[in-house]
């Protein structure tokens, strides 16, 4: 468990990393380091060039930009979840954080380098979906905008290019989130067997707009198209909510893993949609 | 033998404030000028004849200095073994037998070098077909070792030393029993699954050859450096007493380091080869394919009894997981499952556990090693029939179990002599606890809000502090590492010329706390002050011989010779006391760093006072030999056999499957107590590894041989989240092996715990029809259950 030679770098600007990273084809950035390390000690990836982003200044930060909240790169995860702009407007993001891995994982990690690493089994991609956050990634070349829905592609893989930093997530405020999850000891506790966030907003006893989400059950982080276009516009009532829970796995390739048979990780998923959008309505009444 | 009272205080424990502050020294803290630093080539395939091994690459990369073979290392022989049937070779040699299996060593200047080395190494391999399932194993579908005509190298059977003959009549009794047409059959067939066991500190072994002297340092994190020491001696061709063998700290061994490892004799052998110091630790990975793992148990527990809970008989016949090699005690451990047999109960049992050899690691000690296996099916049989017939667990317990006064002296149903016991005087102070009492209440509670509740219980026996001495006579011996030493204990205290004292052990704690609760020991027996008494262990030039740490033994059998030996220079002392005070030896009492006449607490002398005399020979009183100290060897007559009854109350999500616990009660019964915080310490940590092993814990090996589990993120081990606050009480049944009447408490809390979760799963489940679930119940086999019981209604 030791990584293969590499060199280490530590900028202390924006810039100087990006440029860094554009003249570095093979590097790789590194926020906290809690998922990148481990995969280099077992040499399951051998970056010429580690980019740690730790040092520059102004990217950890927890903003209120009015219509959205604004998280910085390297907020850690214990921060997420104890944020009370956090807790108030992006609920599913604030529990997705607190149930992430143990006391010193949430000390060290980053909520942007859970989204960047889009692990299959990971908390806060899911709630990231169901609230339609927004991905801001800076290269040297500027800075683009890559919507949640379109930020996950594949096991282990975003739509982030290799010269790119994501150097902040924005979350349209919500004030009926909620996210849950089986963790793979039981409870809460460790990577999601299964798990689902949910965002709703409701307008004259109406589910105006819903965001729903999965993870744990496929190859990555996923929206539950069936589950959304099931609650919109019904009153959120517990049939509306089992007629969201029956269509969660719709057009999602649900795979078997250590944890659980496909069926059982489908059931799961509907289990788990159902639970968060019964406490993200209750949220908003 | 008479027993002495409780010592019975909480004190602190004295190593904890280097420990915690990260202060404390282990192997790996070792470092050496000069050291090098091994990684190994290790096999990728379960079963597989070695084609070839092509090392010229690695040889010649930046920082190598050796890279070794079998060939290297054939005429050093087998890794040696007690009670070995199919030994291992330091190094594959032209067939692998597990993943993970060393192939090929690596010494460089740098890990980073070693490891490096290792992806440069290229080895070919004709794979064979792979023996992972016990049931094809036994059936010798395929074999796993050319040239031993069976999987199965060893049934063992119970009664104990029962003939064939006999076993036949016991077999037609119970048959007898069962076309009574009074009787209830039941009968499961249950999984005891693999487990890791995973230390915080990985395995560490530095050795240093001093080429000048002869001599060789091994460090190992090892709970038995005698016996590391002394087969180094015998590989080396050296005398014993040119080995220092150290064990430093050891960060958790649970029996895993009990084991003698390959690289514990390849890193002093290649020390000596290259004349330079060299280290190996373990990568977590290895930790969990190239240690020891535990258990591995797939066995078939029938009880027959009547249906007013008379029980007739038990039977077990299972299948046990030695793995590839057999190593340190691998075919022993079956055998300690045997030895505690049917646990606390009267009636007829019969055993057999057939041993099989598997391409998978090799199977050893863990937590409690054989007893947790055959606790679980007795105690999971019993509570099936319970169920069955309808009754209360316990009071068909109580109807069964050996009686009181049977003890001391009783003979267990396979055929061991037991030392003192009270199971239902235990079992009654738990039932009558009130703990037990609010949980049964919140059981019923839950259970009418509509929750899926349930309450399991179960009691154990266990065989522990081994002992008795004789124990090598069946051919569990040391002797093949060189140290033809027996079950025994050993222990010297030595007073110093200031009153302060040094104790000396030859047993060494991996986390049990043995600074604390020896000093107090000798405390307790001189009346010398915590804090003048040092501890010493883990150094083979200073320690007595012993054979270490392990079955729960080193208080019961170290403590014991330690407390002998203070007894010794007491004895001693009281004579110098009585000369110097002009009064009666039998008057003479220690307390308060010294010793005083008996209802004259200001006629007293100090230790060093007693102490001055000692080393100045010509002082002391009639003839008595010079020096204030003492050795002590005790050869305990039999094992230790603690007992105890847990109960436990779970709820369970029934739509996830999802198991909590949601209170725990325990009422362990060890004899007498000498540090109730440290006993309490033992009992929280064994009950963790029991819920572990009943929750999510497993060594899942596919079809293939690979072992998916390799790394702490797909073995979920437990931790103290999941797990809640313990109610911990005792009763108290003094043995009568040893002179303090203390049993073992290591493995106990182990031993009592998994059986009871699933019995409370169970319980929670059986108005669904649910009858068993096998461990570890994670969420997704919980919910199979209740998929499973809902379709068969
Ligand atoms: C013991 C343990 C338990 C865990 N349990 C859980 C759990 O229960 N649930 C869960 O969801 N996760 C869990 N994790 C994973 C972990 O929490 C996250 O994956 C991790 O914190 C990611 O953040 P980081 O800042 O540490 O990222 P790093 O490890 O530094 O990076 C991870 C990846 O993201 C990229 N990256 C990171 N930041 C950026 C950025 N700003 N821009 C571009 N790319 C970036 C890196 O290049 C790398 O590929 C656990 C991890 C450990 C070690």
């Amino acid at each position: 468990m030791f990584p293969r030679e590499f060199e280490y770098v530590a900028p202390s600007s924006l810039d100087e990393a990006l440029g860094t990273l554009a003249s570095n084809p093979g590097a790789k950035v590194m926020s906290g380091g809690m998922s990148l390390i481990p995969m280099m000690k077992l040499r399951l990836f051998s970056p010429e060039l580690v980019v740690d982003i730790a040092r520059i200044g102004g990217l950890d930060g927890i903003e209120d930009r009015g219509d959205h909240i604004a998280i910085g790169a390297l907020v850690r995860h214990e921060t997420t979840a104890a944020s009370p702009l956090v807790q108030q407007h992006a609920a599913a993001l604030a529990s997705a954080a607190a149930w992430t891995g143990d006391r010193q994982v949430r000390a060290r990690g980053t909520t942007c380098g859970a989204l960047a690493h889009a692990d299959i089994a990971a908390d806060q991609p899911a709630a990231a979906l169901a609230l339609g956050a927004t991905m801001v990634a800076a290269s040297s070349g500027g800075t683009r905008d890559i919507a949640a829905a379109d930020f996950f592609v594949d096991t282990l893989t975003s739509a982030l290019e290799p010269n790119e930093i994501l150097t902040e997530v924005r979350i349209p405020k919500s004030s009926g989130s909620a996210y849950d999850k089986l963790g793979r000891r039981g409870g809460h506790t460790d990577y999601a067997v299964a798990g689902a966030a949910a965002a709703v907003t409701m307008s004259d006893g109406t589910v105006s707009s819903a965001g729903v989400a999965l993870t744990g059950v496929g190859t990555k982080p996923t929206i539950a198209a069936g589950s959304v276009e099931a609650i919109v516009g019904t009153d959120g009532s517990a049939e509306a909510i089992a007629g969201a829970v029956a269509r969660a796995t719709e057009g999602v390739t649900v795979l078997e893993d250590l944890y659980g048979s496909a069926e059982y990780k489908a059931h799961l998923a509907g289990v788990y949609v159902g639970r968060a959008l019964e406490q993200a309505i209750a949220a908003t009444g | 033998m008479s027993t002495t009272s409780a010592l019975g205080g909480v004190v602190r424990r004295r190593e904890d404030p280097a420990l915690i502050q990260g202060k404390g020294l282990f192997v790996d803290d070792v470092n050496l000028h000069g050291m090098l630093h091994v990684a190994f080539v290790r096999s990728p395939f379960a079963h597989a004849k070695i084609t070839s091994v092509d090392t010229a690459a690695a040889q010649a990369m930046r920082g190598v200095r050796a890279v070794y073979t079998a060939d290297d290392v054939r005429h050093l022989g087998l890794l040696p073994a007690q009670a070995a049937a199919v030994g291992r070779p330091l190094l594959a040699d032209g067939e692998v037998n597990h993943m993970g299996e060393a192939v090929a060593m690596i010494v460089a200047e740098t890990r980073a070098q070693a490891q490096d080395a290792v992806d440069a190494v290229e080895a070919d391999y004709d794979r064979l077909p792979v023996v992972i399932d016990l049931k094809e194993a036994l059936a010798n579908t395929n074999l796993v070792h050319e040239g031993v005509e069976s999987n199965t190298l060893i049934t063992w059977t119970a009664p104990f030393g029962m003939e064939e003959d006999g076993l036949n009549e016991l077999r037609a009794k119970i048959d007898g029993y069962k076309a009574q047409d009074d009787v209830v059959v039941v009968s499961l067939e249950m999984v005891n699954q693999r487990l890791i066991p995973v230390a915080i500190e990985p395995r560490s072994v530095v050795a240093e050859w001093h080429a000048g002297y002869q001599q060789m340092t091994v460090h190992s994190s090892s709970q038995s450096i005698g016996a590391v020491a002394s087969s180094v001696a015998i590989m080396l061709g050296i005398p014993y007493n040119q080995v220092r063998g150290i064990a430093p700290e050891v960060g958790g061994g649970f029996g895993a380091k009990l084991a003698l490892y390959a690289d514990e004799l390849l890193i002093p052998w290649a020390a000596r080869e290259l004349d330079t110091p060299v280290k190996y630790t373990e990568t977590r990975r290895e930790a969990a394919s190239n240690t020891i793992q535990g258990r591995g148990w797939l066995g078939t527990a029938t009880i027959t009894g009547t249906r007013d809970g008379q029980v007739l008989s038990y039977e077990i016949d299972a299948i046990c997981d030695l793995g590839a090699y057999c190593q340190d005690l691998t075919v022993a451990i079956p055998f300690l499952g045997v030895f505690v047999g049917s646990g606390q109960y009267a009636f007829d049992t019969r055993m057999q556990l057939d041993c099989v050899v598997t391409n998978k690691q090799t199977t050893d000690a863990y937590r409690g090693a054989g007893r947790p296996e055959a606790i679980y099916y007795i105690e999971r049989i019993m509570d099936a029939y319970s169920r069955e017939i309808g009754m209360d667990p316990a009071e068909v317990k109580m109807k069964n179990f050996i009686p009181s006064e049977s003890f001391p002296g009783a003979t267990s149903p396979v055929g061991f002599a037991m030392d003192t016991g009270d199971y239902a005087m235990n079992l009654q102070a738990m039932l009558d606890s009130p703990e037990y009492g609010a949980m049964k209440l919140a059981r019923d509670e839950l259970r009418s809000d509509g929750k899926l509740v349930g309450l399991g219980m179960s009691t154990y026996v266990e065989a522990c502090g081994f002992g008795p001495s004789a124990l090598v006579d069946l051919g569990f011996s040391w002797s093949g590492y060189g140290q033809p030493s027996a079950f025994n204990g050993s222990g010297l205290v030595r007073v110093n010329p200031d009153g302060t004292a040094n104790v000396i052990i030859g047993t060494g704690p991996s986390g049990q706390g043995h600074q604390t609760t020896w000093a107090q020991i000798v405390s307790n027996e001189l009346g010398i002050e915590m804090d003048k008494i040092r501890v010493t262990h883990g150094d083979t030039k200073d320690a007595p011989v012993t054979i270490g740490t392990f079955g729960s033994r080193s208080a019961a059998v170290d403590g014991s010779a330690t407390f002998e030996a203070s007894r010794k220079v007491r004895e001693k002392a009281a004579r110098i006391a009585a000369d110097l005070l002009e009064a009666s030896e039998a008057d003479i009492q220690f307390a308060d760093g010294g010793a005083h006449v008996a209802g004259s607490p200001d006629k007293r002398v100090e230790w060093a006072a007693i102490a001055e005399v000692a080393y100045q020979p010509h002082r002391m009183p009639g003839g008595e030999e010079g020096g204030l100290e003492a050795h002590a060897i005790f050869s305990p007559g039999n094992a230790t056999w603690p007992f105890g009854s847990v109960a436990c109350l779970v709820t369970v999500d029934p739509d996830t499957g999802d198991v909590s616990i949601e209170d725990w009660v325990s009422m362990d019964d060890c004899g007498n107590v000498i540090n109730p915080m440290i006993v309490d310490g033992q009992i929280h940590g064994g009950i963790a590894q029991g819920v572990g092993q009943a929750l999510f814990e497993e060594a899942i090996y596919d079809d293939e041989g690979n072992l998916l589990t390799a790394g702490l993120i797909d073995y979920p081990m437990v931790t103290a989240v999941d797990v809640p606050s313990f109610n911990l009480s005792r009763t108290t049944t003094p043995t009568d092996v040893n002179p303090m009447g203390v049993k073992g408490i290591g493995e106990a809390g182990t031993i009592g715990a998994a059986q009871t979760l699933v019995n409370a799963v169970v319980d929670a489940l059986a108005p669904l029809g649910v009858k068993h679930v096998d461990m570890p119940m994670r969420p997704r086999r919980v919910w199979q259950a209740i998929q499973d019981a809902k379709a068969s209604a």
